[in-house]
């Protein structure tokens, strides 16, 4: 088992380092969830199917992500206070690779 | 006024199952829900999904459960307020509650139960600065009335399929459909995206793609949109209306409001008997609540819907003797007057 360290700035712009496991298929956004780093009930409403933007998030690292679906690219380009480097967190699966990852929670809708 | 003995507030699965438990009680339910159908998040969100956690059923469309739920409660005739959103609650002397909703339909209740989800879905609602001015006034999120719109000039903006669908009905309707959508490709059912296409080569609705609103022209009243084209020089348009169909999301909304202790966006309640919340005879149940070790599942919802039709029905009569009877033995008497039952052994000698 391997843990990976993790900054991620909340909504407040408050930024938390913080460590997620590799081996629990945990995304992202549930990450974000388990540490409770956004209001329950404001981020991932749809569940993680990449059906509403509520854990959308902007990459500030230099890390190679995997690439997005066709899902998540459609429901990005009907998400408001979108950026170039904005993903869904529930797309995002946390691997090794992740390691050194910054993110920054986009607002709430 | 409605009146009824268990007001479900959301009609999401919770809700739904709870009009069955409510029935095998002999307690009335109806339900009020903003959106227009009911299901909940199964219906508006995912409902071609599938879900693989419903006992007994190793895969179920999210649409499906919800018809089968639907299904499973007609016999107990269950009233619904829809496209509604319950905005207060006001206890009575006699213990009864009476919820009232944004339309100002009234609800006369013994019982309340919130079932509410993550809460109402509210649309979403674009980040321009003057948007909220023109509500109503040319700019509507959701289309009630579309002869509201007959031989006007129309924009609708998303790339979903509402903004597909209704540019397709409106092309009929309206004197001009103008289709904004931040890409080229939309994400619709595909007779739908193909329909638009026809529509576009027939020169019945305009596409304005890759391309974002970014401005409101107007005094009281919506005339023109400021639209930017990707690496282009923002230009206008004139029109009467401006649609966005961003999609909804939900919001807890006025039920905040009504006094129930609320934590992390749910709604606290008394999980070792039966879902009650700090007001007596208001119930949560489902999503909307929170307790220690609660998990936000359907089958979670299933389980406190049947508690907590209990607790009503003894709060109702509390002076009635009762005993759980299982459906197998006592079988599903319908308010409808239908009955059904096990079929009766057959008792026959062997000669």
């Amino acid at each position: 088992m391997q843990d990976v360290n993790i900054k991620i700035i909340d909504r407040d712009g408050v930024k938390h380092d913080i460590v997620a496991p590799t081996d629990m298929a945990m995304n992202l956004m549930e990450v974000v969830r388990s540490y409770e780093l956004a209001e329950e009930g404001t981020i991932g409403i749809c569940g993680g199917m990449a059906m509403c933007a509520s854990c959308q998030c902007y990459v500030k690292s230099e890390h190679n992500l995997p690439e997005m679906t066709d899902d998540e690219d459609a429901m990005l380009a009907e998400a408001f206070n979108v950026e170039d480097n904005s993903r869904l967190g529930c797309q995002i699966q946390i691997t090794p690779e992740l390691e050194g990852l910054e993110v920054e929670l986009a607002p709430e809708d | 006024m409605i009146t009824t003995d268990i007001l479900i507030i959301g009609a999401g699965p919770t809700g739904l199952f709870t009009v069955f438990e409510a029935g095998l009680l002999k307690l009335k339910c109806h339900l009020i829900d903003a959106l227009p159908q009911p299901g909940g998040q199964c219906s508006e969100i995912y409902p071609k999904k599938p879900i693989y956690d419903i006992p007994a059923y190793p895969e179920i469309l999210a649409g499906d459960l919800t018809d089968n739920l639907m299904e499973q409660i007609k016999q107990f005739e269950p009233g619904f307020t829809l496209g509604e959103r319950a905005d207060t609650l006001e206890k009575q002397e006699d213990g009864t509650f009476i919820v009232t909703t944004n339309k100002g339909t009234k609800h006369h209740a013994k019982i309340v139960a919130i079932a509410g989800g993550l809460g109402s879905f509210e649309p979403r609602k674009p980040k321009l600065e003057n948007i909220t001015n023109f509500e109503d006034n040319g700019v509507e999120y959701i289309i009630k009335e579309p002869e509201l719109y007959r031989d006007k000039n129309v924009v609708i903006a998303g790339g979903g399929d509402s903004a597909l669908d209704w540019s397709i009905f409106l092309a009929d309707v309206a004197k001009s459909v103008t289709l904004v959508h931040r890409r080229n490709e939309f994400r619709g059912a595909l007779d739908s995206v193909e329909k638009v296409q026809e529509l576009k080569d027939a020169g019945k609705v305009k596409l304005i793609t890759p391309a974002e609103i970014t401005g409101i022209l107007g005094d009281d009243k919506v005339t023109g949109l400021t639209i930017q084209k990707k690496g282009e020089e923002p230009f206008n348009v004139e029109t009467d209306h401006f649609i966005p169909l961003f999609g909804l999301s939900p919001k807890l909304g006025p039920l905040g409001d009504w006094g129930l202790d609320i934590e992390k966006n749910a709604i606290k309640v008394n999980n070792a008997l039966d879902y009650q919340t700090n007001i007596p005879g208001v119930y949560a149940i489902g999503d909307v609540n929170t307790y220690p070790g609660k998990l936000k599942l359907i089958l979670c919802g299933f389980h406190e819907a049947t508690l907590m039709c209990q607790s009503a029905f003894q709060r109702i009569f509390p002076d009635k003797k009762y005993v759980m009877k299982y459906t197998t033995v006592g079988g599903v008497e319908g308010f409808d007057g239908t009955k059904k039952e096990a079929p009766k052994a057959v008792v026959k000698a062997i000669e």
